[in-house]
């Protein structure tokens, strides 16, 4: 396979408009403006099959038609708010060829008759941020941005917006909120942003990666785009493989290679003497998989068969060295510490499952809190505005139901090394009960 | 009086500019940065960020410096900053150091990093120490290929062994470039880097 999106990506000075443009960089933006129309390169995109690299894996070309047509201010924003724990692809991107995530959202925005564009890049971000203000500049001066780009009566404006730190705000909703100068808290859907978005009018949100291909679908056209991958799955992906692995980074592949040679080919495996007990395969919001599935293809409709999901293609790599116990409650408490606190099942459900895996890995609880664990995660899912809640709740399920055993065995390793009840002084708490840790 | 629309006009908690001494440099960069927006409202978060690079914190004044620029109340500033974690409403140091203590960096040993730069700061986490180093455990900061991490100074060093952890606060310490050599930047991407820092482009994508 040829690499799309890191061809070349070390090449000093890549991020400079100069050598982007050396190596025929903005040429499909000319060419594009020169013989098609916006309605054509929309055609491309959809005949690309090209699905969200953001997490939710929507067909780009379908989004992007759902924006009405006619004249009015629409609004396209890039997605640069990674913040999914185990994803980092986007950052190596926008640092190293952010003039290929440019000529994309110019491409993207003729395709949908878009006439503002923003960058909402995380704020943690800063030396990418730099490097994108700069590319947007060079943009700018070279005619690539602004209004009627090379004499073709298009126009579109492009502005980087740094955040402030708020996992949320990489919701789509929550992201046009915190754009609009608020808190980010997500908002009611219907009405989709397709509609009523930024500053209530049609938005296009479109995560990095999903923005840089549009060039290269354009260029090749969507039909070429579309043999690469699986059927559904189109395409090459970015994977940001880390933790208990030899080679941690990322990584570009065909989608629908099996995950056994991203883990073990690309990234060389486990750490020597170790062997690997679990794996998310896309984010810390995905379903944990177990070794038994390494042979699973990585595409869309493969992880979401085996009840996962490819999210942003984030694998993340646990040996057994660690506890899942620990792995449950690090999980936890992120989501705990990033729910906006909008809904209540979200808000509470994140405390008090972080309350109750601390308790667990205290050894403060009794196979029983586990089923209340899982209770508690079947209250989550689907009763908030945004998937946040569900981000904990699909993990943590998997984990307790998954690594049942563990948690069991962790909880009577505790019990067995306590004083015995009938050895322990008397100790009765008249308001709360037996005090909780004399209990055996 | 009237009823006020909404919050942020509710012109009688809005500075007035003649009051409060804003920095013409601040001012300037309030404007331009309003003036790319269809609604100048959407330039809160990078204005409050800007106020808060130059005040160190977003003390009150650096609160109602932007809000007599902006037109808004300095309430309705803090509540969205109350919101952001960079967003810094207590004083804090010259120097930060955000630690990635999330699920990728733990897998490869943050906790114990962590801990050592507690000792060597000399605080705990979300504290500042007397010479001004502000230390915080952070969540995913978006380099797990160089975990276990930290942002320093908004620069991203791994990855990070214990040593380091000291080695870090030293070169904070003494006002040098911290650890040049664990800069994420300067780093190839994976397939080049694991096969020992090659030209790019080759034997990329190849198992």
């Amino acid at each position: 396979m040829d690499e799309l999106l890191f061809q070349d990506i070390d090449e000093p000075g890549l991020n400079t408009i100069e050598v982007y443009e050396r190596r025929g960089g903005y040429e499909t933006l000319k060419k594009a403006l020169r013989e098609l129309d916006g309605e054509q390169v929309l055609a491309e995109l959809q005949a690309s099959g090209v699905r969200g690299r953001g997490g939710a894996g929507f067909a780009m070309g379908t989004k992007a038609g759902f924006l009405p047509k006619g004249t009015m201010d629409k609004y396209l924003c890039c997605n640069a708010d990674e913040s999914e724990p185990g994803t980092f692809k986007d950052r190596e991107l926008m640092q190293k060829n952010p003039h290929q995530l440019v000529e994309g959202i110019i491409l993207a925005s003729y395709a949908a008759g878009i006439n503002k564009a923003f960058i909402y890049i995380r704020g943690e971000y800063d030396a990418q941020a730099s490097i994108l203000e700069a590319a947007v500049r060079e943009a700018y001066e070279h005619g690539h941005l602004g209004e009627n780009i090379h004499g073709s009566g298009f126009g579109v404006s492009l502005v980087v917006h740094r955040g402030a730190g708020a996992y949320i705000c990489g919701e789509e909703t929550a992201l046009l909120d915190s754009l609009e100068g608020k808190r980010g808290n997500p908002r009611l859907k219907p009405p989709f942003p397709a509609n009523a978005g930024l500053f209530q009018g049609p938005t296009l949100i479109n995560n990095v990666e999903t923005l840089s291909n549009v060039s290269h679908i354009v260029k090749h056209g969507g039909e070429w785009y579309a043999k690469i991958g699986t059927e559904k799955s189109t395409g090459t992906k970015l994977v940001s493989v880390s933790g208990c692995v030899q080679r941690p980074g990322n990584y570009e592949i065909e989608l629908g290679i099996p995950a056994r040679e991203i883990i073990f080919g690309l990234a060389g495996g486990p750490l020597p003497g170790r062997e690997i007990k679990a794996w998310f395969p896309g984010g810390s919001s995905s379903p944990l998989l177990t070794p038994d599935e390494f042979d699973l293809p990585y595409d869309f409709d493969s992880i979401a068969g085996a009840g996962s999901m490819l999210g942003s293609g984030a694998i993340i790599v646990i040996d057994d060295s660690v506890s899942i116990v620990d792995v449950a409650l690090r999980t936890a408490s992120f989501y705990k510490h990033e729910s906006c606190g909008k809904c209540t099942p979200c808000r509470e459900g994140t405390n008090w499952t972080t309350k109750m895996l601390q308790r667990v890995a205290d050894g403060d609880a009794t196979p029983m809190d586990l089923d209340l664990i899982a209770g508690v995660q079947q209250q989550i899912m689907g009763n908030c505005l945004c998937v946040l809640g569900d981000a904990m709740a699909m993990p943590v399920s998997s984990m307790v139901n998954k690594f049942r055993d563990e948690f069991e065995a962790h909880l009577e390793a505790a019990r067995a090394s306590r004083t015995p009840l009938a050895d322990a002084p008397a100790k009765l708490d008249l308001v709360g009960g037996l005090v909780p840790g004399v209990i055996a | 009086m009237s009823v006020p629309r909404e919050v942020t006009r509710h012109e009688d908690a809005i500075p007035q500019l003649a009051d409060v001494n804003v920095p013409d440099e601040l001012k300037t960069w309030i404007e331009q940065r309003m003036a790319m927006y269809p609604d100048p409202k959407s330039a809160t978060i990078p204005c409050l960020m800007q106020a808060q690079k130059l005040h160190g914190w977003l003390s009150p004044d650096a609160v109602r410096q932007v809000a007599a620029v902006m037109r808004v109340t300095p309430a309705y500033l803090v509540s969205v900053a109350s919101f952001y974690d960079m967003f810094e409403l207590q004083e804090r140091g010259r120097h930060t150091i955000y630690m990635c203590t999330n699920i990728s960096c733990m897998l490869r040993g943050a906790d114990a990093v962590m801990a050592e730069l507690e000792a060597a700061v000399g605080v705990s986490d979300g504290d500042v120490s007397d010479d001004g180093i502000f230390l915080r455990r952070f969540e995913c900061l978006g380099a797990c290929d160089i975990a276990p991490m930290a942002s320093v100074d908004g620069v991203y060093v791994g990855p990070l062994t214990v040593d380091d952890a000291k080695q870090l606060v030293e070169d904070l310490r003494a006002e040098r470039d911290v650890l040049p050599a664990k800069h994420l930047t300067k780093r190839p991407v994976a397939a080049t880097f694991w096969s020992g820092g090659a030209p790019a482009g080759s034997g990329a994508g190849e198992a």
